[in-house]
């Protein structure tokens, strides 16, 4: 089987690795990067379980192929922490869905928070309409959305405090 | 107290927001293989031939099974052993599992399995319960009841017939609740693997690992002592993961055979042909009532479809009527219940598992009763509310019962007496009221042990290990646990560490499923705690010269006055004096005084309660609906973490939306010049319809706190209850706004257009099913209930005549 070789960057570190070449970014990152953070729900575009940020902007890991992404900066959940400087060990918005019960399986919760901190970079205060819209691909079974939403709320809340401190 | 009921960060909090939370998939073990399975593309046929040389000589691929590899059935019931790993030679429903292909990856797997040739010879498709009724052949299953019909139940308590006649009014109505399915956004996936020393370990997204682990002993025909199944926490599971599940067997078998780890998960199609979801069913309720608003009969009839197999479902057909008696005073009741097969995916337990169905009948029957009563539909349920510590007709013990303070909350905080029939056309308001078990009060299979179980750890470092076999689906369960250890022993609950729903090292629970495991974990839970803190009270006690029971345990303390030791320095003290410390509690549901065949489905140790009031706006022009605003009030007896309470309440209240509104499995025939196959409409995410966060209104959620002795600290269940008023109260509210009734589930846009241009042709505006098939029903069990002389037990003929 033919193999394909791409470098790019995961989580702000360089990563070269080597797949087969019909792998989904999805996959790539699963399988071959052990970074088993980013879930899958459909693997079809429905879910939004497998949301992760390329260049800074929420996509569907599960409809790009990974080949597409040479070049390019990926991040996932298991980098969220290590993109704040805060010493909780926690994005805050990590730290608010935790503390609100904006996680209650936790299944969808990487897609969400990713889509969440990209929302938060262009609108740091964003209104409670303009949340439900930007998580509105991002199915979640078990939280009914409010404490979600509530969640980005305090976690955009708790972003400002922090970077004014 | 200083844990218990105070909002906290839940203790896997940290594990979920970082993706570290290990789901069945994430599991990836050296040298393991992968696992896809060929699925019947009829919904009804023979196996004629299954011939595997070419998938199995394929480069790759390790290992093809079929049927003939799996002697032995399974089920989730002891009576309904009716499924293969690999269906031998009946396929029954598209999906049904023929072969499984291992292989160095899925890929390889997936073009295996297109090299398998299976010849089937197509049987005529049963589609719906009225084809099953009147066709007996072809017979899903030759151990039905008779023909199709998979089960009849038939039960008297007190003459209903005889009390209705005499009533005041009679209100006859017919309902329909439409199928549909849990949709967790995780898939089911498994991993078996054989240990260093040659058991077999399986790890899957289950609620249930007590029962696989007994499933696959029963299968893989080896001692249950060398199974292992560790249920990895679910990505949500609503009762779809209750059953045992063919990829769990099959995996389990071929680890066993290649000694390899071997790992499957299901595509999102897969998991909607898993289903095990929401029974359709069809229902007429004959209901007396009073002049002054009392309840004198009730007279339920329900047409359950099964799907393809059995499941849970003889329970979950009981349960289409086991609970009609425990929101409102029911003197007499008549319950009778038909489930039959059909070629569809089985149908099996989702949350509220068989009552949400006839609650949306019996509160839609009371909102139309009110009305015409002239009564206020909150004021007729108060004056006919069960009282706490009392029985009901068919036997069951209630507890606590909040629901008066749940019907007040949410009329005051609706504004539901300035508001309700006064909004003006297009707006209205609904209410409805629910009540859910705190645990089923028998197991799956008949056994007098403890229904569950906990071991605990204490060390000199300090450390709480708590061991239990229930199951972290998403709920909080592991958070309960240690909350309530936490509180027992006056530490912080992220202090104590959670080893849960391990068949190989956790003491049996048997699951997560019929809202059980806050009160029966919890109770033994309470019961290993004490036990320990009763050894470090004691041990302490002498240190610190004070009487055992005058000590405090708090904030990581164990005190007297000023006079104090850590928890830490406590439990040194007591491994000097007892040495290694351990306890182990247990937990029976007490035993319910009902004594008649049946009497096994609806006992519980306690009751919860809710009411709800759904805003509704509806669209006379187009027939949509809109929710602004829903109203909730949940009698959870004793809130342990309010933050996940809430949740719960709000997860149930958009789950029941979303039935009410949109969600439907449902089937069509392929056209003629196909197969005429009977198909799932739509199993995709996308074309499946479900809420958003852009559909959910707001959402006001009050905890009633009305505690129940049975349950640890008075903590009853909030995961499945909040669930059941929500649909009886979206289809309310759209009588209220627009003044046309919606007797059956979902309530689309295209039901109300109905139901309207009915109402401006001046006929019945209502729309639902019109008439209810002749069924076979039974001469019932009677059992006179406790006020008409009864001792809890089938009278016996002559007796029964006596007593009508
Ligand atoms: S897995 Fe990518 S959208 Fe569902
Ligand atoms: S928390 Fe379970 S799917 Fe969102």
């Amino acid at each position: 089987m033919t193999r394909a070789e791409i470098s790019l960057s995961v989580n702000g570190e360089p990563v070269e690795v080597t797949f087969a070449p019909y792998k989904t970014l999805l996959e790539l990152l699963r399988e071959d990067l052990a970074l088993t953070g980013t879930k899958h729900g459909c693997e079809l575009g429905e879910c939004g379980a497998c949301a992760v940020l390329i260049d800074g902007e929420p996509q569907l890991s599960c409809l790009l192929l990974a080949l597409e992404c040479a070049g390019r900066s990926v991040e996932t959940v298991e980098g969220m922490a290590e993109s704040w400087q805060s010493g909780a060990g926690l994005h805050p918005l990590q730290a608010a869905f935790a503390d609100l019960g904006a996680a209650q399986c936790g299944y969808c919760t990487p897609g969400i928070l990713l889509t969440a901190k990209a929302l938060l970079a262009h609108e740091p205060e964003p209104s409670r309409e303009r949340i439900q819209e930007a998580i509105s691909g991002n199915l979640c079974r078990c939280t009914g959305y409010q404490q979600i939403v509530e969640a980005i709320e305090e976690g955009a809340r708790r972003m400002a405090d922090e970077s004014h401190r | 107290m200083k844990v218990i009921g105070k909002p906290r960060r839940r203790v896997d909090g940290r594990a979920k927001v970082t993706g570290l939370t290990r789901f069945a998939d994430d599991v990836v073990l050296p040298r393991m293989l992968h696992m896809k399975m060929l699925r019947s593309p009829h919904p009804h046929a023979l196996i004629e031939s299954i011939d595997v040389s070419r998938a199995a000589a394929y480069a790759g691929v390790h290992l093809v099974l079929t049927g003939k590899d799996f002697p032995a059935s399974f089920g989730i019931l002891p009576i309904t052993q009716d499924e293969y790993p690999l269906a031998p030679e009946h396929v029954r429903y598209i999906g049904d599992p023929v072969a499984a292909v291992v292989a160095r990856d899925e890929q390889t797997a997936c073009e295996a399995l297109e090299l398998i040739e299976v010849r089937y010879q197509p049987l005529d498709t049963i589609s719906s319960p009225e084809e099953a009724l009147a066709k007996p052949e072809p017979r899903l299953h030759a151990y039905s009841e008779r023909g199709n019909i998979h089960r009849l139940q038939a039960f008297q308590f007190g003459d209903a017939d005889a009390a209705i006649a005499q009533s005041d009014y009679v209100f006859e109505d017919l309902f329909f609740y439409e199928g549909n399915t849990h949709l967790p956004i995780e898939q089911h996936a498994c991993v078996a693997a054989l240990d260093a020393d040659g058991k077999l370990t399986l790890w899957s997204s289950t609620q249930v690992p007590h029962y696989v682990h007994r499933a696959l002993a029963r299968v893989l025909q080896m001692p249950a002592s060398q199974i292992r199944v560790i249920a990895t926490p679910n990505g949500g599971g609503f009762g779809g993961k209750c059953d045992v599940c063919n990829h769990e067997m099959v995996a389990g078998k071929a680890a066993m055979m290649l000694g390899r780890p071997v790992k499957i998960c299901l595509t999102r199609e897969e998991v909607f042909y898993m289903h095990r979801g929401r029974h359709p069913v069809l229902m007429k309720f004959r209901t007396g009532v009073s002049k002054d608003g009392k309840l004198t009969g009730m007279h339920l009839q329900t047409l359950v479809d099964g799907g393809a197999y059995g499941s849970y479902g003889v329970a979950s057909t009981f349960y289409t009527g086991a609970l009609q008696t425990v929101t409102y005073e029911l003197p007499r009741y008549q319950f009778e219940a038909a489930r039959v097969f059909t070629n569809k995916p089985p149908c099996g337990p989702k949350r509220g598992h068989g009552t949400p169905q006839p609650r949306f009948g019996q509160e839609i029957q009371l909102d139309k009763i009110a009305e015409r009563l002239g009564k206020d539909p909150a004021e007729l349920r108060l004056g006919m509310l069960v009282k706490p510590n009392s029985l009901t007709a068919n036997w069951l013990k209630i507890g606590s019962i909040g629901l008066e303070q749940c019907i007040r909350t949410v009329v005051e905080r609706s504004d539901w007496k300035q508001r309700f029939r006064k909004m003006g056309p297009g707006r209205g308001l609904g209410l409805a009221c629910g009540s859910y078990l705190c645990g089923a009060g028998l197991p799956i299979y008949w056994n007098k042990m403890p229904q569950s179980g906990v071991q605990m750890l204490l060390d000199r470092s300090g450390q709480i290990t708590v061991f239990c076999g229930a199951t972290e689906i998403g709920q909080g369960s592991d958070d309960v646990l240690a909350a309530i250890v936490a509180e027992v022993l006056g530490v912080d609950p992220q202090e104590v560490r959670c080893i849960t729903g391990d068949t190989g090292i956790t003491p049996v629970d048997l699951g997560s499923y019929s809202s059980r495991v806050t009160v029966m974990m919890g109770n033994a839970a309470i019961h290993a705690a004490e036990k320990l803190k009763a050894m470090l009270a004691e041990a302490a006690a002498e240190e610190l010269e004070v009487v055992p029971d005058r000590l405090q345990f708090a904030n990581g303390h164990v005190s007297f006055d000023a006079r104090s030791l850590t928890f830490a320095e406590a439990v040194v003290l007591a491994e000097v004096k007892f040495g290694t410390l351990g306890a182990v509690g247990s937990y029976s549901p007490p035993r319910a005084p009902g004594r008649y065949k049946g009497a096994g489905v609806g006992p519980s140790p306690a009751y919860s309660y809710s009411a709800c009031v759904v805003e509704a706006e509806v669209d006379a022009a187009t027939g949509w609906i809109r929710i602004p605003k829903i109203w909730i009030a949940h009698d959870i007896g004793r809130t342990i973490n309010p933050v996940l309470a809430r949740g719960q309440v709000e997860g149930s209240v958009y789950m029941g939306l979303s039935e009410a509104l949109m969600e439907e499995q449902v089937f069509r025939r392929l056209p003629a010049k196909l197969s005429r196959a009977l198909v799932h409409k739509f199993p995709s995410l996308l074309e499946y319809k479900s809420i958003t966060s852009l559909d959910m209104p707001e959402v006001d959620t009050v905890l009633i706190e009305d505690p129940d002795p049975n349950c640890p600290f008075g903590a009853k269940e909030v995961g499945q209850g909040p669930l059941l008023p929500v649909m009886p109260a979206v289809a309310n509210a759209i009588y209220d706004a627009v003044g046309v009734r919606i007797d059956e589930l979902p309530i689309t846009p295209d039901k109300v257009m109905r139901a309207l241009e009915l109402k401006a042709a001046g006929k019945p505006a209502r729309v639902g099913p019109e008439h209810f098939p002749a069924v076979p029903y039974p001469a019932p069990i009677v059992v006179p209930p406790p006020w008409e002389g009864g001792d809890g037990k089938e009278a016996k003929r002559d007796d029964a005549a006596a007593v009508v």
